[in-house]
């Protein structure tokens, strides 16, 4: 039981890298990858998003999808969940705890549309995932996204002060750095248990 | 059939419905009570998030400014229009302050600055002058790496030939690479100031001529011919009093290595005659004796000695000077 969550969990984070591998969530992967700060506070607010959604999801394909057999109507029942989720919590965060409002509050928003998030929601139905392996599923997944966001940060701010060929600036070395940290990701495939 | 279409758009409409109560609960709930001030005041703001004022961005400033922490003028970008809207929804007044740009004082371009050694490392001003001070072999001067233009969010700032640049229409005085300048070479000063000093170093005269064609070398000669006390020789640069120099640019024409910029055209004073009632008052103010006329006659500008000072327009009672 445990080894079963800890090789969904690991297969999730370095495996199967959502970012990396599976190529989902790569517009916040791009967009807030500047400064490691940033990223970090990009990553947790992606990781807790991704643990509720996987939850609620879960309830809902199992208890209202399944049950009337409707799940054609998967995708957008997942949108409807997950967007007014990351509302609702925004909004408990705002009221609770305004210091962490200050530190995930300007992302969250982002989130809303974040492609891992429903992937991960969806990829937990796909495989046929029980409640718990769903939460831990959803959980790696999100700490595959932080560790590639981080790393990827980490690099840019070096690559902020180096000497880069002018045709390269900007968005260029940014996106062959991706792909560099990619395949160095692929080394993981071989990884068995 | 029926089924069919009635499961799904209930089931959905019911998730909608209860996801949708949540939220409008929630709104309530956890509404968090904010200034109404504090989105005007925002409002008012440029939004550039550029972190000027220092606070973390527009919306930080606001609430400071809202909570009473900052002035309302504390914006640098905005300027006087924007300081006067913030203070109008603040319910203060606010004194005009002139708009200002930032100046980079060195002008000792690749031609006419010696290197010491050839700088290839991180392209950064900071991490340049950690190496024994940066390529250039004057300790003052401009690296050129770029660091304020990096720092700038307002593309005001361009390296050319070695030295940094401030376009003064895009400048809007936010103050960022002022305190990234690891050589403390960008000031902040008055638009209107036209006359500053493009350099900073504090080498005495001939070591200045070692490193660099266009350098100060102390020789006081801008001191003595100012005839307003605005210039002094402190610590082998001379160094302009911004409250004192009326920009008649005699320091600018007089200086050996021409490092003091002056302003671009120099306009002759002329009197409008007909309007002139013989007062002497510009005539006394003159300090370059470019005025004739006796008391109560029309008075005269002598042309060859006007130095376009504008300190006889500042003062004449009748308004009748013009300067073209």
């Amino acid at each position: 039981m445990i080894k079963e969550l800890i090789v969904i969990a690991l297969g999730a984070i370095l495996i199967e890298n959502f970012v990396l591998v599976k190529f989902l969530g790569i517009c916040p992967f791009l967009g807030v990858s500047k400064k490691v700060e940033t990223a970090l506070g990009m990553g947790m607010a992606v990781t807790f998003v991704m643990v509720l959604a996987s939850l609620i999801t879960w309830l809902i394909q199992t208890f209202i999808l399944d049950y009337f057999h409707i799940e054609y109507l998967q995708t957008i029942a997942f949108i409807l969940v997950i967007a007014s989720l990351v509302q609702f919590v925004e909004m408990v965060i705002q009221k609770m705890s305004p210091t962490l409002y200050q530190a995930l509050g300007v992302y969250l928003p982002l989130i809303t549309t974040n492609c891992a998030v429903l992937g991960v929601a969806i990829l937990n139905i796909q495989k046929e995932f029980n409640f718990i392996n769903a939460i831990v599923y959803g959980g790696g997944a999100a700490i595959g996204f932080t560790l590639a966001i981080v790393l990827f940060a980490g690099v840019r701010e070096r690559l902020e002060l180096s000497d880069i060929p002018k045709p390269l600036q900007g968005f260029p070395i940014a996106l062959i750095t991706a792909a560099l940290l990619s395949i160095a990701f692929l080394g993981f495939q071989g990884l068995k248990f | 059939m029926i089924n069919e279409i009635v499961a799904p758009v209930l089931s959905l409409g019911g998730l909608g419905l209860a996801f949708g109560s949540l939220l409008a609960y929630a709104s309530k709930k956890f509404a968090v009570e904010v200034d109404e001030r504090v989105p005007k005041v925002t409002e008012a703001l440029p939004g550039a998030n550029c972190g000027g004022c220092g606070y973390a961005g527009c919306g930080a400033f606001a609430v400071a400014v809202v909570e009473g922490r900052a002035p309302v003028d504390g914006c640098p970008v905005g300027g006087a229009a924007c300081a006067s809207a913030v203070a109008e929804i603040m319910g203060v007044t606010v004194e005009q302050s002139e708009r200002k740009v930032a100046r980079v004082l060195c002008h000792g371009t690749k031609d006419k600055a010696r290197e010491k050694y050839e700088y290839y490392g991180i392209e950064d001003c900071v991490a340049a002058s950690k190496l024994g001070g940066g390529g250039k072999s004057c300790a003052y001067g401009c690296t050129g790496l770029g660091t304020c233009v990096k720092v700038c969010q307002f593309d005001a700032i361009k390296i050319e030939n070695g030295v940094a640049v401030v376009d003064a229409e895009k400048c809007t005085a936010c103050g960022k690479c002022v305190s990234a300048c690891p050589k403390n070479i960008i000031e902040l000063v008055p638009e209107s100031q036209a006359t500053w000093v493009m350099c900073k170093s504090k080498d005495k005269g001939k070591d200045v001529k070692e490193h660099c064609d266009v350098g100060c070398i102390g020789c006081k000669i801008c001191e003595k011919t100012c005839k307003f006390d605005a210039v002094h020789v402190i610590d082998n640069i001379a160094i302009i009093d911004y409250d004192k120099c009326v920009n008649c640019s005699q320091c600018v024409v007089k200086c050996p290595k021409k490092i003091i910029h002056g302003k671009p055209e120099i306009k002759k004073a002329y009197i409008h005659e007909d309007a002139c009632i013989g007062c002497t008052i510009c005539s006394k103010q003159c300090k370059f004796d470019a005025i004739e006329g006796e008391l109560k006659a029309k008075h005269k500008i002598i042309e060859e000695k006007c130095v376009g000072c504008e300190q006889c327009v500042v003062k004449c009672p009748k308004k009748c000077i013009e300067m073209r």
